[in-house]
């Protein structure tokens, strides 16, 4: 069942650079403000990343930069060998609302972007495709069901297979459970990993949250603000599947101390 | 000891309920029918009062009964086709005509000022600038342009009814929140589709809100157009009963003119539930 939809991310082979920025800076002209400094960074083939930081070290800009939302002022933005220069099909994102459609029903929120894309013929032949997506994230039952009797932790797994349907090369997240509360956030987590394992998926995450970077990624991104610039690339070589028990472990709490020192030096700056 | 920590209740002693009287208003208890009703009677009981005791001249304020019976007879008129049917139905051609060309006219400058930045800088100025004056006004106007018939009651009509539906129309394209914005621009949607699959369906709520304002104005317009235009509409007739001092059949006109005002607003109000089955509305009953 979830084999038809792992495979068409096979793409590049696991390890390949599929994300590649180099010496990217952004200024904004109104104010010139410099959000982004020389930031260089590399998102291989089903690896989870995920960058922190205080507010106004840039992340977001970051990450509409790798959205194609907005143009970066100097470097190079390169996704599958081609450069970013608008929004593209192979790039999936997610916010931290839902933004589910309230008159549309789950399963046609999900196949939205090929509507816009594709037309509305193309989005009812996705909806079989749907309706697999919806198995993977546990959602089976709810595909004519409308958002306002969906939970918070429901709704954002059908935004999951929204982002999915169009088979991204890359994942871009911000902040994608902040808005749920700890419990469900923590299961939500436990729920992404599973799903970018099964998809060989390139995930990139932008959050507050150190534990959270933690537990789901091969490498965070520590940020520092004023001008927005990367700290430091930290490793995490905690076996993978990761459960939540991992975060009682001395290694989860030596890199979350570790990540944490460097974001109150940024503060002193 | 350890029976205290396990929260048992020892065998001796029997478990005491807590019991504590929570107050509930009276008014939570009374069904909405009644509450309405009561109201009701106090009005009408006031106004009996009120002309049984000659506080005021019966020229002035008909009693209650004299009313109710001029409402019969204006019914009977109505039912049989009389005159004041066919007077009737020309407010009531002028109020569809009018709020069909004020949703035109409303939604197309709701487009124009929430959609375009030309619209919003240039246009919507003007609008406000139009909006604030007192648009009964160019009654007079209109009358001297479209003459004695129905034309010039349609124009102040739509005129008075276009303004809720512009400010609605371009206040529900503004109410889509930043992530949807974002989502249709990471998805490639051209400014069409956002418009039509997301701005348009996300702001339905606020239009019709405007709907409905438009659809209050609209009679106002109607009618005062009446008075001011002539012509031989239900406004007409009741410039004519008060000029005569026949004050129970003003009321008697008023209230049925008032029907056709709350056909009109639960039609809206209707197809609002219809259309925007998804917005559940805080106040179910008598909004606006």
């Amino acid at each position: 069942m979830n084999t038809a939809v792992a495979q068409n991310h096979a793409g590049a082979p696991l390890g390949a650079p599929v994300y590649e920025l180099s010496h990217v800076s952004k200024t904004y002209a109104r104010n010139q403000v410099v959000a982004l400094e020389d930031v260089s960074l590399t998102l291989r083939k089903g690896s989870f990343t995920a960058v922190i930081g205080s507010s106004g070290c840039g992340k977001s800009t970051l990450l509409k930069i790798m959205a194609g939302l907005i143009p970066p002022t100097k470097g190079r933005v390169m996704l599958q060998d081609e450069p970013v220069t608008g929004p593209r099909r192979d790039i999936g994102m997610m916010f931290q609302q839902a933004t589910l459609f309230p008159w549309k029903t789950a399963v046609e929120n999900i196949v939205l972007p090929i509507e816009i894309r594709d037309g509305k013929a193309a989005a009812k032949k996705a909806m079989d495709k749907a309706q697999e997506l919806l198995d993977i994230v546990g959602l089976q039952g709810f595909e004519n069901v409308y958002p306002n009797e969906l939970s918070g932790g429901m709704a954002q797994r059908a935004s999951i297979c929204r982002m999915l349907i169009t088979e991204p090369a890359v994942l871009l997240l911000d902040e994608p459970f902040s808005a749920l509360d700890e419990l469900s956030r923590d299961m939500m987590n436990m729920e992404l990993q599973r799903i970018c394992i099964e998809q060989n998926a390139t995930a990139f995450l932008v959050t507050h949250s150190i534990q959270e970077a933690v537990i789901l990624s091969d490498e965070i991104v520590v940020m520092k603000p004023r001008p927005g610039r990367i700290a430091e690339i930290v490793k995490v070589d905690l076996p993978r599947p990761r459960t939540l028990d991992m975060m009682t472990t001395p290694k989860f709490g030596q890199i979350v101390d570790h990540i944490r020192g460097m974001l109150d030096k940024g503060e002193d700056m | 000891m350890t029976e205290q920590q396990t929260n048992q209740p020892s065998a001796t002693e029997a478990l005491q309920d807590t019991v504590w009287v929570q107050e509930i208003a009276f008014i939570d208890s009374v069904p909405r029918w009644i509450a309405m009703t009561f109201v009701f009677a106090l009005f009408i009981g006031t106004w009996q009062l009120v002309t049984s005791f000659g506080l005021v001249s019966p020229i002035i304020l008909p009693t209650p009964l004299e009313t109710l019976n001029d409402m019969i007879f204006v019914g009977k008129n109505l039912l049989t086709g009389g005159y004041m049917l066919v007077s009737l139905w020309i407010t009531i051609k002028e109020v569809i005509y009018g709020f069909a060309l004020a949703i035109a006219i409303g939604f197309s400058f709701g487009v124009l000022v929430g959609e375009t930045a030309f619209g919003e800088k240039a246009v919507m100025p003007y609008l406000v600038a139009i909006d604030t004056m007192p648009k009964v006004a160019f009654a007079p106007l209109f009358v001297a342009w479209l003459g004695f018939g129905i034309e010039s009651k349609v124009a102040l009509a739509a005129f008075i009814a276009t303004f809720p539906i512009v400010v609605g129309t371009a206040a529900g394209l503004h109410a889509a929140d930043e992530n949807a914005r974002m989502l249709f621009k990471t998805m490639g949607a051209s400014r069409m589709q956002t418009l039509i699959k997301m701005k348009l369906p996300t702001g339905l709520p606020q239009i019709f809100t405007g709907l409905k304002i438009g659809a209050v104005g609209v009679m106002a317009g109607a009618i005062t157009g009446e008075f001011l235009g002539g012509g031989k509409g239900f406004g007409e007739l009741i410039r004519i009963a008060a000029s005569q001092l026949n004050t129970p059949r003003v009321f008697s006109l008023i209230l049925y003119l008032s029907l056709v005002g709350l056909v009109l607003y639960l039609l809206v109000q209707w197809t609002q539930r219809k259309v925007v089955f998804w917005h559940k509305e805080r106040v179910d009953a008598g909004d606006h």
